[in-house]
């Protein structure tokens, strides 16, 4: 039974961050369970862990399964991987339902990701722009996107340290080969800190309001390999299409109609090759600096090479 | 990241030689609003093309109301674009469209069996856009690019086949294995229309 010390230390390594017990405490009920009553190694250490977690007072979500593993936020591609993060708060949003305590983006050299705190976990506030030492952290996944949750077993520490928040810059080289709804002329909710965009004039959260233009496109880029969803804010959009803010805004007077500058932007940016440079935002790439691609191509070593084949 | 069920389909990159050969249509399941592809020769699938080429005539062939058709030609062949009253913007830019002029266009892969039992591929265009000769030239060596992979990556899904001895380390070519059951036509037509549309470029720089 020489396995028994082994797992009484895993468990132990699970709970002393939340219950005061000993690993020889822990190897005592395990033993019992194995030696007298013969209960398989595996039952008698799901038995022992249950023991404790009420102890603790935990659901059993809240406990590793093994010992949670320093990584990266770039790392992050799978979920419920226990992991320990050392991130910068970057920005804190309104969290949407009362079971969160706090939602925002944390930031590490290697990019950024959501996380969410939930309210029963009972954990100190973080500060935006503070950096954390954040122990046993769960990550999770929705539509291809990756968070991190921070529960009642997580650990925070804050450091007193500056960390450098690397902004997972993509480059895609293709042809836009859509604009999707949303794109043109816009219009903002105006409340502080909302950007809601409205939808018949009301926004989700402050429902009917006096709403502020914008300028954006929704569009798809797309190389033959992949299709990837890239946003213009006002400024790249203009940079595109040679329409400002203000121009959209008079050629949407002169119609009565917002949409004439959605359609006058598709028309100029539909089927055009670009090469976008910017951070990548879940789903989507905003793009910061874009190149319209109109010089000469080389065929000639492509040639070389289809004729060598 | 994975790959989820509201991925947007990719636009392939096809010359209208092998577009047109891309005959057999299937679905990955049996649910009725699964995507349509068409499965391209050289072994892939394609639910969206993008293509870029000459618009060399425009006719309205409805009946009872607009349907528009349009020739698109690339350096190895001819597209078939067909616009009608669900399509209306495409059909506008058909409509209003003096060939010739350079046409990006992005779209749907079709197929319809005429009287005779011969299968056509045509495009059914999500958008139309009248675009330059410097686009158009971009597209010939992009769509030349992805091409040559594919053909490369059938060429070694064959080797594989030929000799499984070898225990090589190719993974599995599912699209090259279904277009060598539904078609007789050699990938080698695919490289040398590649060679002829890239020729075709070079010669334009050639005599420019």
């Amino acid at each position: 039974m020489s396995d028994v010390p082994q797992h009484a230390a895993d468990i132990h390594e699970q709970f002393s961050d939340h219950i005061d017990v000993t690993v020889e405490d822990v190897e005592e009920r395990l033993a019992t369970l194995v030696d007298e009553y013969k209960v398989p190694i595996d039952e008698a250490r799901r038995s022992v862990t249950t023991h404790y977690l009420d102890e603790a007072g935990l659901e059993r979500e809240d406990i590793s399964s093994g010992s949670s593993e320093r990584a990266q936020i770039e790392d992050v591609d799978e979920p419920e991987q226990w992991i320990d993060l050392r991130a910068k708060v970057i920005e804190l949003w309104e969290p949407r339902s009362d079971s969160v305590a706090q939602v925002g983006l944390l930031g590490d050299p290697t990019g950024t990701i959501k996380f969410t705190k939930w309210a029963k976990s009972d954990l100190p506030s973080l500060e935006e722009g503070g950096v954390y030492d954040l122990r046993n952290v769960v990550t999770d996944e929705y539509q291809g996107r990756y968070s991190v949750k921070l529960n009642s077993t997580t650990v925070v520490e804050e450091l007193d340290e500056e960390i450098e928040v690397g902004d997972d810059t993509s480059e895609i080289e293709g042809a836009l080969v859509d604009m999707q709804s949303g794109s043109g002329l816009i219009k903002r909710c105006p409340e502080e800190g909302c950007t809601y965009v409205l939808q018949n004039g009301r926004c989700p959260d402050h429902g009917e309001v006096e709403g502020e233009f914008d300028l954006r496109i929704k569009g798809v880029v797309d190389d033959g390999i992949d299709a990837h969803e890239v946003i213009f804010d006002a400024e790249s959009t203009e940079s595109l299409t040679g329409i400002s803010l203000e121009e959209a805004k008079e050629m949407a007077m002169d119609a009565l109609d917002t949409t004439v500058v959605a359609d006058e932007i598709r028309d100029r940016v539909v089927g055009t090759y670009y090469r976008i440079e910017g951070p990548t935002f879940g789903r989507y790439v905003l793009a910061d600096d874009v190149e319209e691609l109109d010089g000469p191509v080389d065929a000639e070593s492509l040639l070389i090479k289809a004729r060598s084949m | 990241m994975s790959q989820t069920q509201l991925t947007r389909e990719v636009a392939k990159r096809a010359f209208a030689s092998e577009f047109n050969d891309s005959t057999y249509a299937f679905k990955e399941s049996d649910d009725e609003r699964a995507p349509n592809y068409a499965l391209m020769p050289t072994g892939d699938r394609a639910n969206r093309v993008f293509f870029v080429g000459t618009l060399t005539e425009t006719e309205d062939v409805g009946e009872d109301s607009e349907y528009w058709r349009g020739r698109v030609v690339d350096p190895t062949g001819t597209f078939f674009v067909y616009a009608g009253q669900y399509q209306p913007e495409a059909a506008a830019v058909l409509r209003d469209t003096e060939p010739p002029a350079y046409v990006a266009i992005v779209g749907k892969p079709r197929t319809y069996e005429t009287d005779d039992g011969t299968i056509n591929v045509s495009v059914r265009p999500e958008s139309i856009a009248v675009v330059d000769e410097a686009t158009r030239d971009r597209w010939v060596v992009e769509t030349a690019e992805r091409t040559l992979d594919r053909i490369e990556a059938f060429s070694e899904f064959e080797a594989e086949q030929e000799a499984p001895e070898s225990g090589s380390t190719v993974p599995t070519n599912e699209y090259a294995q279904m277009a060598r059951e539904q078609y007789d036509s050699p990938v080698e037509n695919y490289r040398r229309d590649v060679i002829q549309a890239l020729e075709s470029l070079e010669e334009l720089e050639a005599s420019a």
